[in-house]
């Protein structure tokens, strides 16, 4: 007897079939604002090397309603991404201490410490300037 | 008083007379201590003698009875039917998979991968019995365990939208099994396992979903595995490419 195997295709809307699969293309459309805020840094440090002019002329724009949803927008899902990266850096990189592993809470909080740190570092660079 | 039942709605394809698969649809006896696969076998036995599917030990060892239940990637010894009573059931064959019939799927493809990996010891050399065995401690069997428990059910594929999207993904089960054996202190094999793990199949082609793990009955965590893979190669990356003596 002759086979005949028979493929489903995935449906376009495949992603809105399951709640983990909507969560995840959330997740991987919220990288559209950490790209755009990338950019609108490069766009900064641009008009920057044009001058004072040009650099206040900037910074008044991002003052703008647009530019300030943009902004909340783009700091929320920064802090969800880092908040939800860190939670799962544990499974990413286990670490081990001779016989024992590293408790997962361990590395956990040494990301927040770092964080902590590295954000004091540039508020700290912020002031001196 | 009539006896309780529940109704499954069962995805069928009699490739024979069948141009593409149809549900059909069973109303079963309800007892609390069964599990699909014991509707399954009812059917089978008592109601419709061509309805085919696959399984064996009926303890969730053999990973061969993987369906979809309502959506979901279960093995169906796994799968009670007092967690979906009174609700109905729709029963269908693995997703990502093509239907040989019925709820049996065509499992070439993963079985073709699973090999590329060399999912097996590959010792540095040769040795000879009288070495004796090879000594592990506690950390270096705990290291590797949680992969060993992988019983090739491919659940994992079927939750996996990169696999659904790009069948060539090399997947969650053979990569989780690829970290297994390169974990393995008596394996010397990682750089033979590396021309398909860390290939563009590889692990690049996950973009942690997560869906692996969530869906594994054995807990095995692939997503988890599939990340150390891609800090190991990016290590590895790193190392070829930073120092003078580098390889790149």
């Amino acid at each position: 007897m002759s086979r005949k195997p028979y493929m489903r295709k995935l449906p376009t809307w495949w992603w809105l079939s399951q709640r983990r699969y909507t969560i995840y293309m959330i997740r991987e459309l919220t990288c559209i604002f950490i790209g755009a805020y990338a950019v609108l840094i490069v766009i900064g440090l641009l008009r920057l090397s044009h001058g004072r002019a040009e650099y206040d002329a900037f910074l008044d724009a991002l003052q703008s309603p647009f530019g300030m949803v943009f902004h909340l927008l783009a700091l929320l899902f920064a802090l969800v991404h880092t908040v939800t990266w860190f939670g799962v850096t544990p499974k990413a990189m286990p670490l081990w201490l001779g016989e024992r592993r590293v408790p997962d809470a361990a590395i956990i909080m040494a990301h927040y410490a770092g964080w902590i740190v590295v954000s004091a570092a540039v508020v700290f660079l912020a002031r001196v300037q | 008083m009539s006896e309780a039942t529940v109704a499954l709605e069962v995805l069928r394809y009699r490739p024979e007379t069948d141009e593409k698969p149809t549900f059909q649809a069973y109303t079963v006896p309800y007892r609390d201590d069964w599990v699909v696969l014991d509707a399954l076998n009812h059917i089978k036995d008592n109601i419709d003698r061509t309805l085919s599917y696959r399984w064996s030990c009926h303890m969730a060892v053999c990973g061969s009875c993987g369906v979809m239940i309502n959506g979901e990637p279960k093995l169906s010894c796994h799968a009670f039917l007092r967690d979906y009573y009174p609700g109905k059931l729709r029963v269908e064959p693995l997703t990502n998979f093509p239907i040989e019939r019925d709820l049996v799927i065509v499992m070439d493809d993963f079985m073709e991968k699973l090999d590329s990996v060399k999912p097996y010891l590959i010792a540095k050399e040769d040795r000879p019995l009288s070495a004796g065995e090879h000594l592990q401690s506690p950390a270096q069997l705990e290291a590797f365990r949680p992969y060993t428990m992988c019983i090739n059910c491919v659940l994992c594929y079927a939750a996996c939208p990169q696999y659904g999207l790009g069948p060539d993904f090399v997947g969650p089960a053979a990569l989780a099994l690829a970290h297994r054996y390169n974990l393995d202190s008596r394996d010397a094999g990682r750089d033979e396992r590396q021309e398909v793990a860390a290939s563009n199949e590889g692990i690049w082609e996950c973009t942690f979903v997560g869906a692996c793990s969530q869906v594994c009955p054995k807990s095995v965590d692939p997503a988890a595995a599939i990340q150390q893979t891609k800090i190991a190669s990016t290590a590895d990356w790193y190392k070829a490419l930073l120092p003078p003596w580098g390889k790149r």
